[in-house]
């Protein structure tokens, strides 16, 4: 198809199965209203979480979960952070907070090196078992961890590491090379051919090819892949609770800690507060990077 | 470009580790399985026994039989809900992005702060049911959290509302990747936009179904960090499933062997489901 | 009958305006091709026809009823689409079933029709079959099948024949003037391809940027072109247009082609090809239009009719077609094509004779490009 026929075309087609977007008739308004109710009860659980976060314990034991403060305090927030019991340690989930920033931060940035290293050989280079190789990766994202749990706490214990953020930073990476190649490898596999022989017949070397061709223009699954490492690697529950201990909790072993171990009075708003400093990070990346975030996900799932 | 001594060299790093943290362990795993191990790994070799036991331990066909319920119903109601988002969606929605992104912000957390909100929201003394008494309703009573029996759907309720955005945006991506001219020859040939969506558009989303499938039943399969957070398996062991039970095999009652054997099943469930998805995948992707 | 009227339609997307004014009249019966280069806005006018899109302005009657704002399912049309459309999950009775299901046309007259319209179309072999089974040109006929089914008062065809390899287009045009024959259908036809144009239409429509450059018939199109658009457009090669001056000369008007000081080349122009009209630009420039095919190679022996002049003229590049030769000559410093017999013996730098027929003379003003009547 021409393309500048292909452009208008195009134009007259965007309509989707509705047919040009009609002015206001009763299907609109209804349509409107559906998704606003349907809006409204995704947003819920979170606007619970604030606002419950900002008051005292005895609002929320009377009133009602849906209900704005009437005495809006940041107590909840000061104590999760700060004061409120983990385990048997009153630090707050501050010192966790900060294991998670020191495992999540080298972990990503390894994991995403290795993945586009891998995701460069595997596209540009042929050797017999690429794909047996590109195959038993991908089974890796899909696996349950479950099964690899004792073998790894005992390898963690050989090597010295149990128990410690270099430990959860050594399994994340093991765990996260097998998305990250993922991502590359699909990236690098639509990258244009010409680019890399025109390289290559001006005598560019190995490296070179990854450093100067590839690299600065992968922005985009770079960018991918870094949130998603990110995302999950922060979410992570599993491996924090079965490979750390006291001090090496990532911030939702700790969170669950504090939920769930708290005997005696349950203070729900500080468990919100707790809960949306958990949050706050993953969702402040997903909010600024936007379609990145979709087309991680879409990437990890559909195509392999 | 034929692969030299360099590229190879380059690639073994993650070879190794994946040959050996990834099957490697996994060999070891279902080696642990056959033995006698309890609190640590021993290596007497002990048959079947482990499995013999698992089978006939009552907190495993809990598990199972919760993984079932749950499963069929998170997968059913994430699978129709995700759909009638993205068909919702598709209707040329002014500000879309926003409602996108409403809906698909779940994804985002963790399923520890999903699990934490939702464990809440759901407890009858401070959350739905206190808060309909509250406000007038005086009978309405919502306590599934604190019951046997319905625990396992609250679960399903605040997985659900986790991944719906998920399957929402592979089949919205799904919806757009129809051909226009196929929907326009839709139009001129008569058909209301109701009919154009279940004749022309849905039946060419087979493969989304797929995809959608298999990913939900393997994270259903996996779902433990939520489970953890929202009731810790409780009641009792009402919400058990077999990811919990595993860890609380292997970690706390100190039958290694047996939580090893329930993680063996637990990757030939997922086995079973995701091969033939990755190696029809994997012939695609080698055909062009 | 089927008429179809089209009344000063624009079409606007935000600022930028598409259509401007677009009024044309069609007749039943009728075959109206819209032919134009890419970005012209035949496709968007197709689509407002269609009812896929509405026009910002103007409005739309077939047989005197007003369907501007009438939804596609209504308007009793049909429509053939340049990738098909096809319905891939559907097989080709389904396909062409379709909408007749739509309409609610009951079960045993469905089939019925689709077993006529099959058979009219040689495609019976491949009912069951579905889409992706087929090939292009079968994919094509089933599409046509499609339009077929509800036996409407006009059809629509954007650009059908696009997809197809060059031989499968010669052959499939034939096939879809035939179809037109038989049904005496009223018929919308879109193409970027000018001889598809001239073939299949009773009546042309060319489009530039949005703007109806003329309404004709392919004769007139052709041979009297309403501008230099027009003229290069239509035909292929493209009719020459080259900037001449106008001389008054012995009582009556020659062409001259000269470039800067360079040598020039006159040719008188016979007192029938100068219209009243034209005689005004006297001593001023026109642009001249010849058509390749108004010019042969002058053979010793030749008389020259009452319409025609002898030329001198070099001879620059001889291309070869197999069904004849092009050869592009120098007049006065300007190329100008003409197409010769295919067994001329010419080489280039060889001055020759040629025979001019000034009866398909057709002049344009240099400023406005509009043919001077």
């Amino acid at each position: 198809m021409a393309n500048a026929q292909a452009t208008s075309h195009a134009l007259a087609h965007t309509h989707g199965a509705s047919g040009p977007a009609t002015t206001f008739g009763i299907g609109r308004i209804v349509l409107y209203a559906v998704l606003i109710v349907l809006a409204l009860l995704f947003l819920m659980p979170v606007y619970v979480m604030i606002v419950n976060s900002l008051k005292p314990l005895d609002e929320i034991r009377s009133g009602n979960l849906l209900a704005l403060p009437q005495a809006w305090t940041i107590e909840p927030w000061l104590t999760a952070w700060s004061t409120a019991q983990i385990g048997v340690q009153p630090t707050g989930l501050k010192p966790y907070f900060t294991n998670s920033f020191l495992m999540v931060v080298p972990a990503v940035a390894i994991s995403t090196l290795i993945g586009s290293l891998n995701g460069y050989i595997l596209t540009q280079f042929k050797f017999r078992g690429a794909h047996l190789l590109f195959g038993a990766m991908l089974f890796s994202v899909f696996m349950p961890f479950q099964i690899v749990l004792i073998p790894m706490a005992k390898t963690l214990g050989l090597l010295g590491l149990a128990g410690t953020v270099k430990g959860l930073i050594l399994v994340h990476v093991v765990y996260g090379i097998g998305f990250s190649t993922l991502f590359f490898r699909n990236y690098y596999a639509a990258f244009p051919n010409e680019l890399i022989r025109s390289a290559r017949m001006d005598g560019a070397s190995f490296f070179g090819v990854l450093g100067r061709i590839l690299l600065p223009n992968s922005a985009p699954i770079i960018v991918v892949t870094v949130i998603w490492q990110f995302t999950n690697i922060w979410n992570d529950f599993l491996f924090g609770a079965s490979f750390s201990d006291f001090s090496s909790f990532p911030l939702t072993v700790a969170l669950n800690n504090l939920v769930n171990s708290s005997t005696g009075v349950k203070e729900y708003n500080v468990h919100f507060a707790g809960a949306f400093i958990a949050a706050l990070p993953t969702l402040i990346v997903y909010l600024v990077s936007g379609k990145f975030f979709v087309r991680g996900l879409m990437a990890g799932s559909v195509k392999g | 470009m034929k692969a030299g001594w360099l590229p190879k060299l380059m690639i073994s790093p993650s070879v190794l580790l994946v040959l050996i943290c990834v099957y490697g362990y996994i060999m070891f795993t279902i080696y642990l399985s056959f033995t006698t191990s309890t609190m640590m790994p021993s290596y007497g070799f002990a048959g079947p026994a482990s499995y013999e036991r698992l089978l006939s331990l009552e907190n495993w066909q809990v598990s199972v039989g919760n993984l079932g319920i749950f499963a069929i119903l998170y997968i059913g109601v994430a699978g129709l809900l995700g759909l009638a988002f993205a068909i919702l969606i598709d209707q040329k929605i002014r500000s879309e992005t926003v409602f996108r992104s409403i809906f698909l912000y779940p994804m985002a957390l963790s399923l520890i702060v999903t699990g934490t909100a939702w464990k809440w929201l759901l407890d009858p003394g401070v959350g739905l049911e206190h808060t309909m008494q509250n406000l007038g309703w005086e009978s309405f009573s919502f306590d599934w959290i604190k019951d046997n029996d319905m625990a396992i759907y609250c679960v399903v309720i605040a997985a659900v509302w986790q991944t719906t955005g998920f399957v929402m945006a592979m089949f919205l991506a799904g919806l757009r990747g129809v051909d226009s001219e196929q929907i326009n020859a839709a139009r001129v040939d008569g058909a209301k936009t109701w009919q154009i969506y279940l004749r022309v558009i849905v039946p060419q989303l087979g493969p989304v179904f797929v995809s959608a499938f298999v990913i939900l039943a393997h994270m259903a399969i996996k779902s433990y960090d939520l489970v953890i957070a929202l009731t810790n398996g409780g009641p009792g062991r009402s919400t058990w499933l077999p990811s919990v039970f595993m860890y609380q095999y292997t970690f706390t009652r100190n039958e290694m062997a047996v939580g090893a054997a329930s993680s063996v099943l637990m990757l030939f469930a997922i086995g079973v489901l995701v091969l033939p998805y990755l190696l029809s995948e994997m012939r695609r992707v080698k055909n062009g | 009958m089927a008429s179809l009227d089209l009344v000063n339609v624009q079409k606007s997307f935000g600022a930028v305006k598409i259509l401007h004014d677009i009024s044309i009249g069609l007749q039943d019966g009728e075959f109206l091709v819209l032919v134009g280069p890419s970005g012209c806005g035949k496709s968007t006018l197709m689509n407002i026809i269609a009812g896929l899109e509405e026009p910002t302005g103007g409005l739309l009657r077939l047989e005197g009823r007003d369907i501007t704002r009438v939804a596609p399912a209504e308007r009793n049309i049909s429509m053939v689409f340049q990738s098909y459309a096809l319905y891939p999950n559907m097989t080709v009775a389904k396909n062409i079933e379709f909408p007749l299901e739509m309409h609610k046309v009951e079960k045993g007259a469905r089939e019925e029709r689709v077993r006529s319209v099959s058979k009219l179309l040689q495609i019976e072999h491949l009912l069951e079959r579905k889409p992706r089974q087929l090939s292009g040109g079968q994919r094509q006929r089933v599409a046509i099948g499609r339009a077929l089914a509800r036996e409407p008062k006009l059809y629509l065809f954007d650009e059908p024949l696009s997809n197809l390899d060059a031989q499968l287009r010669v052959d499939m045009r034939t096939e879809i003037k035939k179809l037109h024959q038989r049904l005496k259908a009223t018929i919308v036809y879109v193409t970027h391809d000018q001889i598809e144009a001239m073939t299949l239409a009773t009546r042309i429509a060319v489009m530039k940027s949005g703007v109806l450059q003329q309404l004709g018939t392919p004769y007139e199109v052709y041979n009297r072109p309403a501008n230099t658009f027009v003229a290069g457009f239509m035909g292929s090669p493209r009719m020459n247009l080259v900037k001449a001056q106008l001389t008054p000369e012995d009582g009556g008007h020659a062409l001259v082609f000269q470039e800067g000081n360079g040598p020039k080349v006159k040719i008188d122009l016979p007192r029938e090809a100068v219209t009243a009209e034209l005689a005004r630009y006297s001593g001023q420039d026109v642009i001249a239009g010849i058509r390749a095919e108004a010019v042969t190679l002058a053979r010793p022996g030749m008389v020259a009719g009452p319409l025609q002049r002898f030329v001198e003229a070099e001879v620059e590049v001889i291309e070869p077609t197999g069904a004849d030769t092009l050869v592009v000559i120098d007049l006065g410093g300007h190329e100008f094509t003409v197409r010769l017999e295919p067994d001329v013996s010419l080489a280039p730098k060889q001055k020759a004779r040629f025979l001019v027929d000034l009866g398909k003379l057709v002049c344009f003003d240099p400023k406005t490009e509009a043919l001077i009547a």
